[in-house]
């Protein structure tokens, strides 16, 4: 599973640059998730998840589809 | 043609009745239609599915196949029940059992932000069954789920439809297309907590579907499934058009994702057309690497090239993308539409913040919103990854109710990018898209509803009171039938008879 090579963390340098192409915007980032957010769901999270985790994932059973 | 093109999209949801592992699928499917379609009455509930064009067994390499050989799931022109659920809306899509799920299949879009409206009212048609469902003391309680698998060897799609021009040879969308669709799960992935088909495989994955494939090629869809599905059902004139049907995709809940999700496949798609790819991208082993790719979050898989270069998938797409861009610049420099521009620069803004942290796109793509999730919960219980209440939480991240779904509490909280309003989703729920046939179909189910008696892709037939034959009217050409074609005729039609009058002198 763990990836043998290290790497490459942005655009690959030995593909030519496409003057053309947009500047990378902030886009959908703009607004990062923060740790406060994750902390502001998880304090929520158990009233939400059904109760008894192992019976209700272990009764979801489907019929195959396409 | 660019970002924009003739498509839709279609989500089998998962369907099941809390503490009843044992229900009835075809039946919870069966109401969830017939409670979100019967209190339509005259209108959209009673028009039936039209089954005159389906072929599916049509092979895009150019066979048919015998109807003995076939797999009784691929007769899907024949249900084994003909009085299953299964009718027309009037934003134009089609809501039915396919198998054992209830299936939403948007009408015919142009843009990729019009996928992302009709599939999200798609949503709230499936929120609206599953809540009258619930209303009902006559009926035990009914879930669904916008999901891909109930991690224990079954899966059900979410499948992609793009409407190609004939002439373009198949082996060039094969060879273009597959490791495409092999790396665009960095992208597209859903998320999923189990490896493996039956998921028993400890640890999270960033596909949904990618373990069920096992072919590159075929068919089939619900056995043996193949990266590129060959079924050639156009819906459309056959001689001009090929619907290409996509089976690998994820479902979605993540509006960026699926926005991105068809854009850059459109873009792709296009350059196939127009012969524009400069370097074959082929794999050396395709399925494999499919399945690598989406275990490893960590976005580091090497990916082994035919002509024997290895990257990673990240770096593929950045392949993807660069080409992309070149094409765009080239056929259109600066007059590129907005549709393309919008996909061009979220599509190389995920990619540059996925290869710096994937965590930094946890507001855009659902398996790092799912795997953020996950991490949080682990880490503050103390779990390792084959805990119950892990695979809960995948499973409820895809509920539809808004109050259940992980997703949705996301969004409530704006901790997910929505690219299209509430009041747009709640209009498409009713409206079909302007811009293709489907306003014509929708159109007359919401004018003539009484009188349509069956209507599918490609046609709309009229049961008119004191005619003795139905009237069918086809409609082959995907790009006809919109609002600036029809709008004026139909108000001037205050009839079906007026329409079916007026259409014949044409």
């Amino acid at each position: 599973m763990a990836g043998q090579e290290q790497q490459r963390p942005t655009r690959r340098d030995d593909e030519p640059a496409d003057d053309a192409a947009p500047a990378a915007p902030p886009a959908g980032g703009a607004a990062q998730t923060t740790d406060a957010d994750v902390d502001a769901i998880l304090d929520e999270i158990d009233d939400v998840l059904e109760s008894n985790a192992e019976e209700f994932v272990k009764g979801f059973v489907q019929k195959g589809g396409q | 043609m660019t970002a924009r093109r003739v498509m839709g999209i279609e989500t089998e949801y998962g369907v099941s009745a809390p503490g009843d592992p044992a229900a009835n699928a075809m039946l919870m499917s069966s109401q969830v239609v017939n409670a979100y379609a019967a209190p339509l009455g005259s209108r959209a509930g009673r028009a039936r599915w039209d089954y005159e064009d389906e072929a599916p067994l049509r092979d895009a390499r150019g066979w048919e196949i015998s109807r003995d050989s076939a797999h009784s799931s691929q007769l899907t022109d024949a249900p084994d029940d003909p009085g299953l659920a299964n009718v027309i809306l009037t934003n134009g899509a089609r809501l039915y059992v396919d198998h054992a799920h209830p299936e939403y299949s948007s009408p015919e879009v142009l843009t990729p932000r019009d996928i992302v409206r009709w599939d999200k009212a798609g949503e709230r048609v499936m929120l609206e069954a599953c809540r009258r469902i619930a209303a009902n003391p006559g009926l035990g309680d009914v879930n669904l789920y916008k999901n891909n698998t109930d991690n224990k060897g079954a899966s059900y799609g979410t499948h992609e439809n793009y409407l190609m021009r004939r002439s373009t040879p198949f082996a060039d969308v094969v060879r273009h297309l597959t490791p495409f669709f092999v790396s665009r799960q960095v992208i597209t992935g859903a998320g999923r907590v189990g490896l493996g088909q039956d998921g028993t495989g400890t640890g999270f994955q960033i596909s949904q579907r990618a373990d069920f494939f096992e072919v590159e090629v075929g068919l089939e869809t619900t056995l043996k499934r193949p990266i590129i599905n060959t079924r050639d059902e156009p819906h459309a004139s056959a001689d001009k058009f090929r619907r290409l049907h996509v089976i690998i995709g994820d479902a979605n809940l993540c509006e960026v994702a699926t926005l991105l999700k068809v854009g850059t496949t459109n873009l792709v798609l296009a350059m196939i057309e127009d012969a524009a790819f400069t370097r074959d991208l082929s794999l050396e082993r395709p399925v494999g690497t499919l399945h690598d790719v989406s275990h490893d979050p960590t976005l580091k898989q090497q990916v082994t090239l035919r002509d024997g270069n290895s990257m990673t998938a990240l770096e593929l797409q950045w392949l993807y993308f660069e080409q992309a861009s070149a094409y765009v610049s080239d056929r259109f420099g600066d007059d590129a539409d907005e549709a393309t521009t919008e996909v061009l620069t979220r599509w190389e803004s995920v990619l540059s913040r996925l290869g710096e942290d994937p965590m930094l796109c946890a507001r855009e793509l659902d398996w790092v919103a799912k795997l953020r999730l996950l991490e949080g919960f682990r880490n503050r219980e103390n779990l390792n990854w084959d805990a119950a209440r892990l695979q809960l939480i995948d499973l409820q991240y895809a509920d539809v109710r808004p109050e259940k779904g992980l997703y949705h509490r996301l969004a409530s909280r704006g901790q997910v990018e929505q690219l299209v309003t509430d009041a747009q989703i709640s209009e498409a729920v009713h409206e079909p898209p302007h811009d293709t046939r489907a306003y014509f179909r929708g159109r007359c189910l919401a004018r003539y509803g009484e009188n349509v008696a069956a209507a599918s892709w490609d046609s709309v037939i009229f049961d008119i009171p004191g005619r003795g034959a139905l009237q069918r009217v086809p409609t082959l050409d995907p790009s006809r039938g919109t609002k600036e074609h029809v709008e004026a005729l139909l108000q001037r039609c205050r009839t079906a008879a007026d329409l079916v009058d007026a259409l014949a002198a044409e």
